[in-house]
């Protein structure tokens, strides 16, 4: 239960998947105008991550893994192509769940949604994963169960939700800012989002 | 032989290298390229495999367009481009290993690279196999271009070094330079993407809106 607060809670601060990993970059910077979308996109990501990790473990642990279904047969390699396929299953079901239950949420985000699929955040969750399944049961990042998997995935998608609410925050502010004129838009974005990343560096000590 | 190389493949392989460089003009692809840029190396060998991927994956997508249905095209690309990244993941770990431990998750972060998704859709969906791929190679090489400025940077600056390599003397150290510890964070290489595509808005005036 310990291990699992603090995989938590290190996945929000200390492995946040934008300021410490740069994952989900693209939508992050696209859909980041305003704080109502941004928040929308937010809980899409958490949700999807929070399914398609667990199952990704499932399958790691279960078929993929070192001597799982036949003993001496390891089929890590084909990690890429399951955990991609589930993904895109996975985000097709939230697609249409949002379209059924929030039109105007649908109508908004727009080609954000099936992008889901592609989002390096979900990918690279699941990526993460399939490396911290390896690592020593000391370790903090350890992951050894559904309920550590559990927890990272939510714990990662907070992260990414805050992150992306964050920043569409500043950039409501930053309309009414003078900017020079190359820089406006996205060279802006990019060095305020280097500038919440130093900060949040700030955790980096951080020891649960 | 000059039908290959007519104006328009040409223009195919040249936009994406400047003016519709895919990271700085289309803001694709962010993620690796901020995250594999702490040195030279690495940077090379991902925008290397990006390119190559890119590349193929544009060819087969291009050949098999009039079969493959519309509505389950993302899931036939996915599987095409893993397949792709499946192959380059296990050349780079029988090859380069060291370089290959240090990119970790990055190589298969490729997938879901959007520049690969964008290509496919915007131009192998319509387009023979031969431009395809043109524009594959020009688009990967325009990453490429990116990761390796910005990779330049900060292994110069971060650590006094290209390659591995000392370029900074030892004299200037004892004149009291320091390498700059900030360049190594991962924070400062959003602030150098942001520099780069400042000075390329600046440059490119007329051509990006």
């Amino acid at each position: 239960m310990d291990h699992m607060i603090s995989l938590f809670v290190r996945s929000i601060f200390v492995d946040n998947m934008i300021f410490a990993f740069f994952l989900g970059m693209c939508s992050y910077l696209a859909v980041s105008k305003n704080v109502k979308t941004a928040l929308g996109l937010g809980v899409a990501v958490t949700f999807v991550l929070l399914v398609t990790v667990p199952v990704d473990y499932a399958l790691q642990t279960y078929v993929l893994g070192p001597d799982a279904i036949v003993m001496g047969v390891d089929l890590t390699f084909l990690a890429f192509i399951l955990f991609i396929a589930v993904i895109a299953g996975m985000v097709q079901l939230v697609e249409m769940i949002v379209e059924r239950f929030s039109p105007s949420l649908y109508a908004s985000l727009g080609i954000f949604l099936p992008l889901i699929a592609v989002n390096c955040a979900i990918m690279g969750a699941s990526l993460f994963m399939q490396q911290r399944v390896t690592m020593e049961p000391t370790n903090a990042q350890f992951i050894g169960g559904f309920g550590d998997a559990i927890a990272y995935a939510l714990g990662s998608g907070i992260g990414w939700l805050l992150a992306i609410v964050g920043l569409a925050a500043i950039r409501e502010k930053m309309a009414y800012t003078d900017v020079p004129k190359p820089l406006q838009g996205l060279g802006i974005t990019f060095i305020t989002v280097g500038l919440m990343a130093l900060a949040f560096m700030c955790f980096s000590g951080l020891n649960i | 032989m000059s039908k290959l190389f007519s104006d328009e493949n040409k223009a195919a392989f040249t936009s994406p290298l400047n003016v519709n460089n895919p990271v700085a003009v289309q803001v694709l692809g962010i993620c690796s390229a901020l995250a594999v840029t702490s040195q030279l190396k690495p940077a090379i060998v991902m925008g290397l495999s990006v390119t190559v991927i890119t590349a193929f994956s544009n060819v087969i997508i291009s050949l098999l367009r009039k079969t493959i249905p519309n509505r389950i095209r993302i899931i036939v690309q996915l599987v095409v481009v893993a397949a792709l990244v499946t192959i380059v993941s296990q050349l780079l770990k029988a090859y380069v290993y060291d370089v290959s431990v240090q990119l970790s998750v990055y190589v298969g972060l490729i997938i879901t690279n959007c520049i690969l998704m964008g290509r496919l859709e915007a131009f192998a969906m319509q387009n023979g196999p031969w431009p395809s791929f043109l524009d594959g190679i020009g688009n990967g090489l325009g990453y490429a271009a990116i990761l390796i400025i910005v990779g330049f940077v900060r292994e110069l600056f971060g650590f006094g070094t290209l390659f591995g390599y000392n370029v900074i003397p030892q004299f200037m150290y004892e004149a009291g330079y320091q390498n700059n510890g900030m360049m190594v964070m991962p924070a400062m290489s959003l602030i150098i993407v942001g520099c780069v595509i400042w000075a390329h808005r600046a440059y490119n005036k007329e051509e990006v809106k």
